[in-house]
């Protein structure tokens, strides 16, 4: 397996960039849905950010790639717990044609043919816990997957009831879809389990298009040459994740803030709760990020957009973008 | 050397580009029809590859791209035993896919995927698409970085090979060297911009391509030549928009002159940015390479064949049930499942038998659930009569339509007819802002050509039909045409023709409904919705939404 582009090194898409850090501070902002049309670089960037990440520490070839001290099945709670290694974040990618049996594990054949005993093989979820997965066209997968899926990334845990078997096991993973809203949408209910969205396009200008193409060419001819010119960028990039993830418990949450996400959601119209929650625990990890111990009133505005541009009650023939009505709201509501 | 080779030398050039560096340009999509033409192609590749073609069927089932069950040795051994994917065991090869258009969603993603991470065969797409919205998977040809077409092209076109086997060990060490770039990047990603490429595959490939090209030329810099080979062969096969249309057309109207090499040097070597001498010099070319009628991609097309079998065709697998697998699939899967409970007392019953006792009552045939898709066909009236009187409402009706297909996730098609023909406007898509936007800017005026509009409404259908889902057409109009098929206006032969075109519409049994958009509801459109076999209406006044209903309760009685 080739090595990844580093992370740092991807042109502009500065709001992808960002949510997508979010995202691997605090997995519990759901995961992240990317627009965009084809080669805009999402599926680099994603695979980027997840090499930038600290190696997780696991148990052995454990196919869940679970911490010391998890239960996953087939693991008796008493055993001796084994030495644990360094294994990269995982990601994993879900094809199109992806059957659920793949998805969420089914029954061991072998076992069952060899031995009669019933037991249960671990699908892409399993793999992808502690890691990334990611859906490239989302939206065209069939709906009762991304419910699945989406059920799974919010619980953090998948839960089997299929061919006799039952069986729960850790699935805690950033849920990263992406797909080109020409090709089709994806059902509103669905968008708004997303806790991000963000809009990709291709830089416009002639001058950063060129230095992409020559950064990924010069990436392709000799990798390691250019990983290690970025290794520098990379490391203070990793360590800024690493010490948001560690400060995050400790970011206070004014009521300001609380109350500015408030009326924010309220004045767009966003549909139940969920809106202000992402917005303020989205707005958390920013201030993370940016090594603050408080969320300020600027950082909700910065995460308006992605975290509540796809939860705009609308209707499906109106044009108007919804990222040019959220910056109406916040520059009415919060006068920034 | 010319700087437009002709379709058959480019063609050449393209195979010998591809066996010089097959991992960095990808493959390639060939859209051809079965001929003597495409195997001298193929015999070309043949010769100038340093591996081996393989054969990868473009129906194949996703599973067996990916390591998967050797169902022969498992159940001979009665274990478990894996092989290797076919992605894998190909990866070395360049491999032919032929009836890519045909591909499944899932075989496309994996091989994507499979490119991305440099493990899987660079694929020849062999594209034998008949009709023009058919086309291979885009997920997939945006990875590969040459297209071209052989249409047309006969065995007296095919002529002499550019390179021979002997030059490509040369080439590939030249490439292995490197190549000065010169100012091809720049030039590259300009001419992008010009053809409205978004993605930056596009710009990357063709770089690599142009390099491949100048070690095949021996040439120590990328050079005009090579940029021009690398835009048609990349580029242009990407174009969104084509650049400078009115020179576009201009040029495109006479057949392409017959330059001399003379005059071709002339214009080259005229001053001016380089990417406009390319663009420039294979503006003649565009049209008759066949190039932009082939593979058209960007906003209004992406919602192609592609797509719609992802999901829909195949149907998703539900319960595998009990059965006899006469043509239908077994689900080897759940087959073995249910045998394996049992074997310890067949093996009892039957000693001294090896491996799994698999019985025909254990056989168990996969079923799929099929939803079936509708598509509502709107064939929109924008002829002067209309445009005068209602075409704001029928607008709207359209509108509300929309959004109720939209909440029953139907997809939508938009054909339009005023003056001369009808056309599509929007082809079969979910995207309702697409469908808004060009109703929209529809503009109205002209006389009625409603026979071509019911014929290519019908065609559409058809089409549809074809792919497994349901064609509703919906048709406002007032019912009063005056253009014939042959496009001579005369209201006699336009009456008679479309009421052929509308028992034909019947004849095929496509479920319809015709709005009668007049001022007065008139006999006229009473006819023909009688000749359909369509629900008639006439269009409320100021109500719209009625509409709607009384549309739905048609179509989905």
């Amino acid at each position: 397996m080739s090595k990844p582009f580093p992370f740092s090194a991807i042109v502009g898409q500065d709001e992808m960039k960002h949510a997508l850090m979010v995202a691997a501070v605090d997995p519990s902002v759901g995961g992240v849905l990317v627009f965009g049309d084809r080669g805009t670089g999402k599926s680099t960037a994603v695979r980027a950010l997840a090499a930038l990440l600290p190696p997780i520490s696991a148990r052995p070839d454990c196919p869940y790639n679970s911490a010391a001290g998890d239960a996953v099945p087939g693991r008796d709670a008493d055993a001796k717990e084994p030495r644990p290694v360094k294994i990269p974040t995982p990601v994993v990618d879900l094809p199109l044609g992806a059957t659920e049996d793949r998805v969420v594990g089914t029954l061991d054949l072998e076992r069952a043919l060899a031995t009669g005993e019933k037991r249960f093989e671990p699908g892409l979820l399993a793999r992808a816990n502690r890691g990334f997965l990611y859906i490239d066209e989302v939206n065209l997968l069939e709906d009762h997957l991304v419910d699945l899926l989406l059920d799974v990334a919010a619980s953090g845990e998948n839960v089997v009831e299929r061919e006799g078997l039952s069986v729960r096991h850790p699935a805690r993973f950033v849920l990263v879809g992406s797909g080109n809203p020409e090709e089709g949408e994806l059902r509103p209910q669905l968008l708004d389990r997303f806790g991000l969205s963000v809009e990709i396009g291709s830089p416009s200008e002639i001058a950063d298009r060129v230095e992409v193409i020559r950064r990924r060419d010069r990436f392709d001819r000799d990798p390691d040459g250019f990983l290690a010119d970025w290794e520098e960028e990379e490391v203070t990039a990793q360590k800024r994740i690493v010490s948001a993830r560690k400060a995050l418990a400790k970011v206070e949450t004014p009521d300001t803030a609380i109350e500015a996400a408030a009326r924010l959601c309220q004045a767009i119209g966003s549909d139940g709760l969920r809106g202000e929650l992402t917005l303020i625990r989205t707005a958390r990890a920013a201030a993370a990020l940016d090594r603050r111990r408080k969320v300020k009133v600027s950082d909700i505005a910065r995460m308006a957009a992605p975290a509540l541009r796809h939860r705009l009650r609308r209707d499906p023939l109106d044009e108007t973008g919804s990222t040019a009505r959220i910056a109406r709201a916040v520059t009415e509501v919060l006068g920034v | 050397m010319s700087a437009a080779p002709d379709r058959w030398e480019l063609a050449a050039t393209a195979a010998a580009a591809l066996a010089v560096n097959p991992e960095g340009l990808g493959g390639l999509v060939l859209r051809a029809r079965p001929g003597p033409a495409r195997d001298a192609f193929l015999d070309v590749v043949h010769a100038l590859v340093d591996r081996s073609v393989s054969r990868l069927p473009g129906g194949l089932d996703p599973a067996a791209l990916t390591a998967g069950l050797d169902l022969g040795e498992t159940l001979r051994t009665g274990r478990e035993v894996r092989t290797k994917g076919l992605m894998a065991r190909l990866s070395d090869t360049i491999a032919l896919v032929p009836m890519a258009e045909r591909m499944n969603g899932g075989t496309a993603a994996l091989l994507a995927a499979g490119l991305d991470a440099g493990d899987a065969p660079a694929p020849i797409l062999l594209d034998e698409s008949a009709e023009p919205d058919e086309a291979v998977p885009e997920a997939l040809a945006d990875r590969l970085a040459i297209a071209l077409s052989l249409d047309g092209l006969a065995v007296g076109d095919v002529g002499r090979q550019p390179y021979g086997p002997d030059d490509m060990p040369r080439a590939r060490a030249r490439l292995e060297a490197g190549i000065d770039d010169g100012a091809a990047l720049e030039t590259l990603t300009k001419i992008c911009a010009s053809f409205g490429i978004g993605s930056l595959r596009g710009p990357l490939l063709a770089l690599r391509l142009a390099r491949a090209l100048a070690a095949l030329d021996g040439v120590g810099v990328i050079g005009e030549e090579q940029i021009t080979k690398a835009t048609l062969l990349c580029l242009a096969p990407r174009a969104t928009v084509l650049p400078t249309a009115e020179e576009q057309s201009e040029e495109a109207a006479p057949p392409p002159p017959e330059e001399t090499p003379d005059e071709q040097e002339r214009r080259s070597s005229e001053t001016g940015p380089l990417e406009d001498r390319v663009l420039e010099a294979i503006a003649a070319t565009l049209p008759d390479l066949g190039l932009t009628g082939g593979r058209q991609r960007g906003a209004a097309k992406s919602s192609g064949a592609g797509d719609r079998r992802k999901s829909a065709s195949h149907g998703r697998p539900v319960r595998s049930r009990p059965g006899k697998p006469d043509g239908k699939r077994l689900d080897i899967f759940a087959t073995l499942l249910t045998a394996a409970p049992w074997q310890p007392l067949r093996r009892r019953a039957a000693a001294g038998r090896e491996g799994l006792i698999v019985v025909p009552d254990d056989f168990r045939i996969r079923q799929y659930d099929q939803p079936s898709e509708s598509v509502l066909i709107f064939l929109v009236d924008a002829s002067g009569s209309q445009a005068a009187a209602r075409m704001a409402e029928a607008k709207g009706a359209v509108e509300l339509m929309l959004a109720e297909a939209y909440r029953r996730r139907e997809k939508v098609a938009l054909i339009a007819f005023r003056g001369q023909g009808a056309e599509l406007i929007l082809p079969p898509t979910r995207s309702l802002l697409q469908a808004k936007r060009r109703l929209a800017v529809l503009p109205g005026g002209g006389p009625t050509p409603l026979a071509t509009a019911l014929v290519a409404g019908r065609e559409l259908a058809v089409q549809v039909r074809r792919r497994g889902a349901t064609p509703y057409l919906v048709a406002l109009t007032d019912g009063r045409g005056n253009i014939g098929l042959d496009g001579e206006p005369g209201r006699a032969q336009a009456t008679e023709d479309q009421t052929q075109a509308a028992r034909a519409i019947a004849a095929e049994g496509i479920t319809a409904a015709l709005i009668d958009t007049a001022n007065r509801p008139q006999a006229d459109a009473q006819t023909l919705a009688r000749a359909m076999a369509a629900r008639y209406m006439p269009l409320p006044r100021a109500d719209a939404r009625g509409i709607s209903k009384i549309v739905r309760a048609s179509v989905a009685a």
